[in-house]
């Protein structure tokens, strides 16, 4: 069985990035296993601009971005396997894999990081009746078609869900010549990124319906229409409120779901709200050695912060290689609550956490000219005024070592929005 | 001219062309869309029932017994996955208990084996998702789970490669009585033949009335159905049932075959006989009716809904025979449920009477085996690499949920009666029925499809014409 010392699951922003850095912590043996036939993931199909902001200080394209991290990975001659699905990984870190080159074969890894990604929730998810014809997409795979593949999936298109990748689509549809009818949303609010709604809707007159959803799919075999109605405070629809839009493209951007089967298969455990592997500070799973970065972990708002995450994976896997075993320090927990429903790390072990510490989390609902409030045991320590905070962009703490070290008896940090 | 046509190629019409195929004789299956097993058959519970249900004496209750008693041969000889996995049914409240009773004995009288009335107590102890509330069960050890497209396309494929034509997308519109044989008419032109097997599903009394002056009718007899995630397909080992109604034998909770959970069906009369489409309300109706006998049923689970319509013939019976007033027309017709599990059954009576009204004589290369799609996971690793090294498609994989490779979808395409869409290549591989539901593998299966049948991407569906997925290219229109 070959050997490596760290094995990278996922070739897109969050596994480049930690590669990287892995590599630059000085780790020779390093290997990343994409399933895909190219590096850069999902960033492939993003060709709108608007990424690296924060990293680049400049705006790029999804493969433009990818492209930085993909040259950086070659430079530094980490190696690589294209087209080659991870089927298994043991809980002991023995990696098996397919290709069609090399047949199904296994490697040791000393350490693993987890860099998957998400897949779309799907019309079944939803549980929306009606029939179930052709015309039907979630907004990622219309992406692909379109801006990979060079196809159309239609020419009518109505939009459930506003999530970004719905948006960004609203506006690609329009410019290759569809008509985008509306965009409609079950929550009152958006999903998706501020920027996103007043580049993608508003500057192309595309209607954002809120507190609505699609309650039937008409058509047998190729989408004829479908049925919007307004949903109440309940979420559930209120009859008399159906509106009928014919179209033969329905494209549904109603949620990502981090795709952990193969660290379910491991035993690693998993975050209910955020369907992650619960991490520390280290970013590093229940089971030692193993790592998660990037949408596999949580879902991120900008992949600059995938990239900032993934950064500090690969730095940490690349400590635990280097110690040869499990770092050690007491635990804090870290209690989202009110307002706040998760937080990116679960927990931190104060010895062991950088001199700064972000810790990134999502609020449930659309907060308007509220407090972040962070708690040391019952103690308030922060209290941070921001005029909006919505569930489609991810909210951030720091946190202090030295701060943290000299608090008598710490148990747990909580964070909270308070309206005063 | 054909010696039979057999109009339709649901499981009832595949199971006779197979047994028919035993024969020599020139036959050909006729369908309306572009595959086998898009109608009633794909869209049911997928239970091969034990046979406790029908009226004692009907040929229902005989045929179910029989198909049950065949299915597991049957499906070793045809490589599909079956298992007798049992099923139960529940009682609720105390004084339906009787109920139980009844349906024993009638189980007993059509010849049922090993069914056993529980207690409360045994129940819970075999079933511990069960509801509290339930009183005792009916437990029939031969009821199964089987896949019903997997039966369905390796009847058709076994009796293709034993001689019988498939013709799809023909469409009958209206039949001729002749001198001793009948005229097809069909979208694609005229088929004649001198006997015609009629096995349409919901369309079987429109074909029957075509020859016959003494009609029939078939209902429509929707039921809506929620397919749950293979992380809850252990939630109920047995097939849970509740008592029956008049309606029909309930909101049932069974494992598949494939290791998901199913939930349904409903059973509402509609008039649109391609009315496959679920409602808001059939959906609620299952999952609080399934939610009473089982508890937290874990339904935020479910990975897609469907409805099918069951072929429901008012008396309730299965009606197979000669047509008295249409000489060598034969009627497969009222096929509902227990039809799956009668199927079998129905195909050996069927080729049977066709045997002693045409003088068959049996074939002596009959081929009575057939191979499935090979699904690598059962191979070792080393035997995996062997394949892989001699066809390297089958280290590609395609479909990621279901852990599908491109060497299974090749297979799916160029096999007898191979798969020509999206869903074809779905009931033969299970490529895209995941619980991403196709978002990834879709883009990827079409463009094997469109290299291996030399088309173009703009011809690719995802179930026969008018099912395109892509309706053209990009800057196209702008």
């Amino acid at each position: 069985m070959k050997a490596y010392d760290i094995v990278i699951v996922g070739g897109g922003p969050a596994g480049l990035a930690a590669a990287a850095s892995a590599r630059e912590q000085g780790i020779q043996s390093i290997l990343i296993l994409e399933r895909d036939k190219e590096l850069g993931g999902i960033l492939n199909q993003c060709i709108h601009n608007g990424f690296g902001l924060h990293t680049f200080k400049e705006e790029l394209t999804g493969p433009e971005y990818a492209g930085r991290f993909i040259d950086k990975v070659k430079e530094l001659g980490i190696e690589y396997k294209l087209n080659t699905m991870v089927m298994d990984i043991s809980h002991d870190k023995v990696v098996t894999a397919m290709n069609r080159e090399d047949g199904m074969f296994t490697i040791q890894a000393k350490a693993v990081i987890l860099a998957m990604g998400c897949r779309e929730r799907s019309r079944g998810a939803l549980n929306i009746p009606g029939y179930r014809p052709a015309g039907i997409f979630s907004a990622g795979t219309a992406q692909r078609l379109v801006n990979m593949e060079g196809y159309m999936p239609g020419k009518e298109v109505v939009i459930l869900g506003s999530g970004d990748i719905g948006l960004i689509m609203a506006r690609r549809m329009t410019l290759e010549g569809a008509k985008v009818k509306v965009v409609a949303e079950l929550m009152p609010y958006s999903g998706g990124l501020k920027r996103n709604i007043v580049q993608c809707l508003d500057d192309y007159g595309i209607p954002l319906k809120l507190s609505h959803t699609v309650v039937d799919i008409d058509g047998k075999e190729r989408l004829k229409g479908i049925t919007l109605a307004e949903v109440g405070p309940d979420g559930k629809p209120i009859p008399g409120t159906e509106e009928y839009y014919s179209c033969d493209t329905l494209l549904l951007s109603v949620g990502l779901i981090p795709e952990n089967e193969l660290s379910r298969g491991m035993g690693v455990e998993i975050d209910r709200v955020t369907s992650g592997p619960v991490v520390n500070e280290s970013l590093e799973t229940s089971i030692e050695g193993v790592f998660a970065c990037g949408n596999v972990l949580h879902v991120h708002d900008l992949v600059d912060y995938v990239s900032e995450e993934a950064t500090r994976a690969g730095i940490n896997a690349a400590k635990y290689v280097t110690a040869g075993e499990k770092a050690e320090g007491s635990k804090v927990d870290i209690i989202a609550t009110e307002g706040a429903r998760y937080t990116v790390p679960r927990f931190i072990r104060v010895d062991q956490m950088d001199d700064l510490l972000t810790v990134r989390f999502r609020v449930g609902a659309v907060f308007k000219d509220s407090y972040i409030s962070v708690y040391y045991n019952d103690e308030r320590v922060m209290h941070r005024k921001k005029p909006v905070m919505a569930p489609g962009e991810m909210e951030e703490i720091k946190l202090q070592k030295e701060k943290l070290q000299a608090y008598p008896d710490l148990k747990t940090i909580t964070v909270k929005i308070e309206k005063e | 001219m054909y010696d039979v046509v057999i109009i339709g190629a649901g499981v009832a019409g595949c199971a006779v062309a197979r047994e028919l195929s035993r024969y020599k004789v020139n036959a050909c299956v006729i369908e309306k869309c572009e595959d086998v097993c898009c109608g009633t058959s794909k869209a049911n519970s997928a239970i091969v029932h034990a046979g406790f249900d029908a009226a004692e004496g009907s040929l229902m209750a005989k045929l179910n017994v029989q198909g049950n008693e065949m299915m597991g041969e049957l499906a070793k000889d045809l490589d599909i996955p079956f298992k007798r996995n049992g099923s139960l049914v529940v009682c609720m409240h105390k004084e339906d208990l009787p109920g139980l009773k009844t349906l024993y004995d009638r189980g007993v009288a059509n010849g049922v084996k090993e069914l056993k009335i529980l207690s409360k107590e045994e129940v819970l102890a075999m079933e511990p998702n069960l509801s509290d509330q339930v009183e005792g069960a009916l437990y029939a050890p031969t009821g199964g789970i089987i896949c019903p497209f997997q039966l369905t396309i390796a009847l058709a494929e076994n009796a293709n490669v034993n001689g019988v034509e498939f013709k799809f997308d023909t469409e009958v519109t209206g039949i001729d009585k002749k001198d001793g044989s009948y005229l097809i008419h069909t979208g694609k032109g005229d088929i004649e033949s001198r006997y015609v097997v009629n096995a349409a599903g919901v369309y079987a009394d429109e074909i029957h009335n075509m020859v016959s002056g003494k009609k029939i009718k078939i209902v429509a007899r929707r039921g809506d159905y929620c397919l749950l995630d293979k992380n809850v397909g252990n939630y109920v080992s047995k097939t849970i049932f509740p008592l029956p109604t008049k309606l029909g034998k309930g909101v049932l909770v069974s494992p598949t075959i494939h290791g998901n959970l199913i939930v349904g069906p409903t059973a509402v009369d509609i008039e649109n006989k391609e009315g496959t489409n679920t409602t808001r309300a059939g959906l609620d109706d299952l999952i609080s009716k399934a939610g009473a006998t089982v508890k937290d049923l874990p339904i935020r689970q479910v990975i897609t809904s469907f409805a099918g319509l069951r072929a429901h013939e008012a008396g309730h019976e299965f009606i197979i025979g000669e047509v008295e007033d249409a000489k060598q027309f034969i009627d497969v017709a009222g096929i509902e449920s227990p039809g799956l599990s009668s199927s079998p059954a129905i195909g050996v009576m069927v080729a049977d009477i066709l045997r002693d009204l045409m003088g068959l004589e049996k074939k002596d290369d009959f081929v009575s085996t057939r191979k499935g799609v090979l699904n690598p996971e059962t191979l070792s690793i080393e035997e995996r690499n062997e394949l892989i090294k001699k066809q390297p498609a089958y280290g590609n994989i395609i479909c990621r949920c279901e852990m599908v490779t491109e060497g299974e979808i090749l297979d799916a395409i160029h096999r007898p009666v191979g798969a020509k869409s999206l869903d074809g290549v779905k009931r033969r591989t299970r490529a895209g029925m995941g619980r991403c539901q196709a978002g990834f593998c879709s883009p990827r299966t079409m463009e094997i499809l469109e290299r291996e049948l030399g088309t173009s991407m703009l011809n690719i569906t995802k179930t026969g014409s008018g099912s395109e997925i892509v309706v053209g290219r990009t800057k196209e229109q702008v």
